[in-house]
């Protein structure tokens, strides 16, 4: 077969088979485990144990009628949605799923990543203004200045990865955790990069762009129907994304921990298997704890955001930034 | 080089292909029966009032300059990063000392309260009956001094502290 046709057809399999279902699974375990925490039954009608029950959703998010506001900007309301969905599978493809296996391997790709998230503020705060309705717009700027404040500390935290990396490139940063993970040789930047993720997310306790019980649906307030459903993707995918980057950069990616002491050589199927799963472990784990935190921690208010944002996290990650440089410089 | 672009670039164009065509498939199958009512603006029930493409709070217009400042700092620290252990100490103390003056130069906007979303109280005079109107840390003669041109030690002290709180 030509070959572009068949990494064309590899991506969309990726793409289909893996973003879609991951963020369905991630809308039914976000109500099963909400549902345990608070101990009630969650959705345990619709198939084995529930598990249709995001596919019945879908279904009858597609019948809904859909209403555009007569105040509204037209094609930025209709634009809007289909922004963070766009950035979170453009995420995908720099993200490495193991030693063998992955989309592209760009040499500017830790910048990429801070530039697609970057964009994907453009959905939430377009949505909030081209609704013309006093709710949204109040989401969208909350939005706009939750994202752009989160996005420093975690440049930060980046940047004092990319110390030890030694390169912008994801590949290279997961290869240089072999033996010591991130998250060992670099605690402070873990914890920035952790907190940061879940407001550039907009999960709780950052979820004041939604904050249903001042702005009714924040942002999201005048959308219905499928274009409703498709931030709702967006959001569960943001999570995943978020998981998968939280994995890649501090936890070592596609590595068992000290993999460079243990473990024996292995053939690419096997080491590719073996990378895969421990990747998809990981990044499991991570989802778990982004709705664990949402049903056990309330949301912050707006001051409080800012100044954790500003007045704590961003200087720590900048002191935390020079100290590991000059250690790095003098002992390294 | 060009085709790792290209596959992001795939990529994006698959994004936007599989959302465009999920809204077109949806808006082929839902029913479509508009009324006045419905394509209203939510306001809680009650009629709109004026657009909401207003001026708003110019503090968010302070949090994106800072940002912009910030955030070409942080893009200058990339390149640095990856190779600053191969480069002489004359280059390696220069960054150090722009990254430092870039922070003291964000710790004096701390510290002069740019950065602080809640602004304290306005301070209004108010009424009191039998007086008139007073400023806002006016307090009744008997709570004001014991002592003969000495005021006690909180005499605006409470309420402004509950009010700046």
């Amino acid at each position: 077969m030509d070959p572009l046709i068949f990494s064309i057809l590899v991506m969309l399999a990726v793409v289909l088979l893996f973003m879609l279902p991951s963020a369905a699974v991630a809308v039914y375990a976000e109500r099963r485990v909400s549902a345990f925490i608070q101990n009630r039954y969650g959705p345990n009608r619709v198939g084995p144990l529930g598990l249709f029950q995001p596919f019945a959703d879908v279904i009858k998010l597609f019948f809904k009628e859909d209403i555009i506001p007569d105040k509204a900007n037209r094609a930025l309301y209709i634009l809007a949605p289909m922004i963070p969905v766009a950035t979170a599978i453009v995420t995908v493809a720099v993200i490495p799923f193991s030693e063998f296996v992955y989309i592209t391997d760009l040499n500017i790709g830790v910048l990429f990543l801070l530039a697609v998230a970057s964009l994907s503020v453009y959905g939430v705060t377009l949505a909030g203004w081209a609704s013309n309705s006093k709710y949204s717009l109040l989401g969208g700027l909350r939005s706009a200045a939750q994202m752009i404040s989160y996005e420093l500390p975690m440049g930060v935290a980046l940047a004092s990865v990319i110390l030890f990396a030694g390169s912008l490139s994801v590949v290279d940063i997961v290869g240089s955790q072999e033996t010591w993970w991130n998250v060992f040789r670099n605690p402070i930047a873990c914890i920035i990069f952790i907190v940061a993720a879940f407001a550039e997310a907009n999960r709780t306790p950052f979820d004041l762009v939604e904050a249903e019980q001042e702005l009714v649906g924040g942002f999201h307030t005048e959308y219905s129907s499928m274009k409703f459903g498709t931030f709702f993707l967006a959001e569960y995918m943001h999570v995943v994304i978020a998981s998968m980057l939280i994995t890649t950069f501090f936890f070592g990616g596609y590595h068992l921990p000290f993999a460079g002491y243990w473990l024996p050589e292995m053939g690419v199927i096997a080491k590719s298997v073996l990378d895969i799963s421990v990747f998809l472990a990981k990044t499991t784990f991570w989802a778990f704890v982004f709705i664990w935190i949402r049903w056990t921690l309330p949301r912050f208010k707006f001051n409080q955001l800012m100044r954790i944002g500003w007045s704590r996290l961003l200087p720590l990650g900048i002191i935390n930034f020079i100290v590991i440089a000059i250690i790095l410089y003098y002992l390294g | 080089m060009l085709a790792e672009y290209g596959y992001v670039l795939m990529f994006l164009a698959i994004g936007c292909v599989f959302t465009a065509v999920t809204l077109l498939v949806a808006g082929l199958l839902r029913p479509n029966r508009p009324s006045p009512e419905k394509l209203m603006t939510y306001e809680c029930g009650e009629e709109p009032v004026g657009s909401a493409w207003i001026q708003y709070n110019h503090r968010f217009y302070v949090i994106a300059l800072m940002f912009l400042v910030f955030e070409v700092e942080v893009v200058l620290l990339f390149p640095w990063a990856t190779v600053f252990q191969d480069m002489g100490w004359y280059a390696f103390w220069a960054m150090i000392v722009f990254v430092s003056l870039i922070f003291i130069g964000f710790l004096y906007e701390l510290g002069k309260g740019a950065l602080q979303w809640d602004k304290p109280q306005p301070q209004i005079p108010r009424y009191v009956e039998g007086v008139g109107v007073v400023p806002h840390h006016w307090k009744p003669e008997s709570e004001v001094a014991d002592v003969v041109g000495q005021p006690a030690a909180n005499v605006s002290g409470s309420t402004q502290d509950t009010a700046t709180e």
